[in-house]
């Protein structure tokens, strides 16, 4: 059995951080938590342009990610602040997250009497908060217990010849020890979508799976726009993919050869072991963030062009297969695939690279992201702002 | 899928990542004239470049007709809008792709 380190939290859950987060409720909170953390440097904030003039489903998503972020299992202890009249529910996040049995503890601005009050006040109990989830155990844990996101960004023609390949085989092998992977962004399957749907369990699972794709394409209509305007990006374009379709069918090699057992709302928890597909956009930042928020523990990342992504919460594993950016960008890039373009390595031998990289980084080992404190965190919306 | 079976051959150029695609990925950048030679299953093929090409982009095996799907992975990756010849260059100047376009 492959073991990794973490936290086992009071749900049962397993962690392979132990992360106080300092949470704003809204984006007018932000300044408040960023003068906490600098106080506190141990602990990490999520600000965020979110939480106030928003409605309907656009408003469950920005508290669905709050929640889900408070939730992971690589948070062990919470300071929600508020300011006292958004829209966000601040009292409900503390509560739900509080489910969890981790503690929880919410602030407000307007009640402590302004910034400087609900700094000093934010402090003292984010210093606390730290000293009490110092004392959790680190414990052997079986990587059984592991939820990996695989995702691609700034792609090149070798995202889909090498680095999404090799990371596939160690899909395989994370689902082979019983542990699970999930999948993300619904814009870059399109083109790639009747293969992944070959892989689905069930009928229901192919039908979310396209009923996905046609809300995307549908909204691209209704807008009138030419989704290539954004995707391929520029730089995809520029390191060789001409169309959507091309980067699609790169792209999806990365979750190997496992059935696909369901497809997750944006932000949902993974309700089962094995491979799972998340309804989210390609956007870098934004599918880390709703895997984050979905509990995942720890990303794959595969980039050609090479990004510094990073996430407040989850360690981001960047594989590239470009063996110039990857020499060019070494402070930002984990590991290299390159060499099976070079015929020194196979697939099979690559990807068991990425998968001791994982079960390292998963027992404590910093990725280059954490070390070089990327923190990007972003909530994808689907309204306009009142 | 075809492509996670694919090996890669020391000092290779490019690869074709499926018998039916009739597109070539560069391995390295090559210029005008250079003969590039590859395998396409248990065949050793090779193929003159009409231009200088960048590293990661695609190359034409064989005549693609204006309408005709181009294929990479075994898949379409688009149309071409233009007769391509053999040896061009395969990119958005003569490859539209067919998915995700509000604008048509």
């Amino acid at each position: 059995m492959t073991m990794i380190k973490g936290y086992r939290r009071p749900d049962g859950k397993v962690g392979i951080r132990n992360h106080l987060l300092l949470l704003p409720t809204v984006v007018c909170a932000n300044q408040v938590v960023n003068r906490i953390q600098q106080q506190v440097p141990g602990s990490v904030a999520i600000p965020h342009q979110h939480g106030c003039s928003q409605v309907g489903d656009d408003k469950e998503r920005t508290h669905k990610v709050l929640v889900g972020m408070g939730k992971n299992p690589n948070v062990g202890a919470v300071l929600v602040v508020s300011l006292g009249c958004e829209v966000m529910n601040a009292e409900q996040i503390r509560d739900e997250i509080a489910e969890t049995g981790k503690p929880v503890i919410w602030i407000d601005i307007q009640d402590e009497g302004g910034s400087v009050n609900t700094i000093k006040k934010g402090t003292e109990i984010a210093k606390e908060l730290e000293q009490k989830i110092a004392s959790i155990p680190y414990e052997n844990i079986s990587l059984s217990e592991l939820i990996v996101g695989v995702k691609c960004g700034g792609s090149d023609a070798t995202s889909g010849l090498c680095s999404n390949p090799a990371l596939g085989r160690t899909s395989d092998m994370i689902i082979d020890k019983g542990g699970s992977i999930v999948m993300g962004e619904t814009t870059e399957i399109i083109g790639a979508e009747h293969i992944l749907a070959e892989k689905a369990v069930n009928e229901e699972v192919t039908k979310k799976l396209y009923d996905s794709i046609a809300k995307f394409e549908t909204e691209i209509e209704r807008m009138g726009v030419d989704m290539r305007g954004s995707n391929p990006s520029p730089g995809n374009i520029e390191g060789g993919l001409s169309s959507i379709e091309e980067k699609s069918l790169g792209c999806i090699s990365k979750a190997g050869t496992a059935p696909l057992q369901g497809v997750v709302d944006f932000a949902s928890e993974i309700p089962g072991k094995g491979f799972y597909f998340m309804d989210s956009p390609g956007n870098d930042i934004e599918c880390v963030t709703g895997m984050a928020a979905a509990g995942i523990q720890l990303v794959c990342f595969t980039t050609g062009r090479g990004t510094p992504t990073g996430n407040p919460i989850v360690p981001v594993i960047k594989i590239s297969g470009n063996e110039v950016m990857a020499k060019r960008m070494a402070d930002n890039i984990d590991v290299d695939t390159s060499p099976v373009l070079q015929g020194k390595e196979s697939l099979q031998q690559a990807g068991e690279r990425i998968f001791k990289e994982i079960v390292s980084v998963a027992s404590g080992e910093l990725t280059k992201a954490e070390i070089l404190g990327h923190q990007e965190f972003s909530i994808s919306r689907i309204g306009i702002s009142l | 899928m075809e492509t996670k079976e694919k090996t890669f051959g020391a000092g290779v150029s490019c690869i074709v990542m499926n018998q039916n695609d009739n597109v070539v990925t560069l391995l390295r950048s090559i210029n005008k004239g250079e003969v590039l030679t590859f395998q396409i299953e248990d065949q050793t093929c090779t193929l003159t470049a009409k231009e200088d090409v960048a590293f990661g982009h695609k190359l034409a095996l064989n005549q693609i007709k204006i309408g005709d799907t181009i294929l990479k992975y075994g898949e379409s990756i688009g149309i071409a809008t233009t007769t391509i010849e053999e040896g061009e260059h395969v990119h958005v100047h003569n490859l539209i792709g067919v998915r995700g376009r509000g604008d048509q």
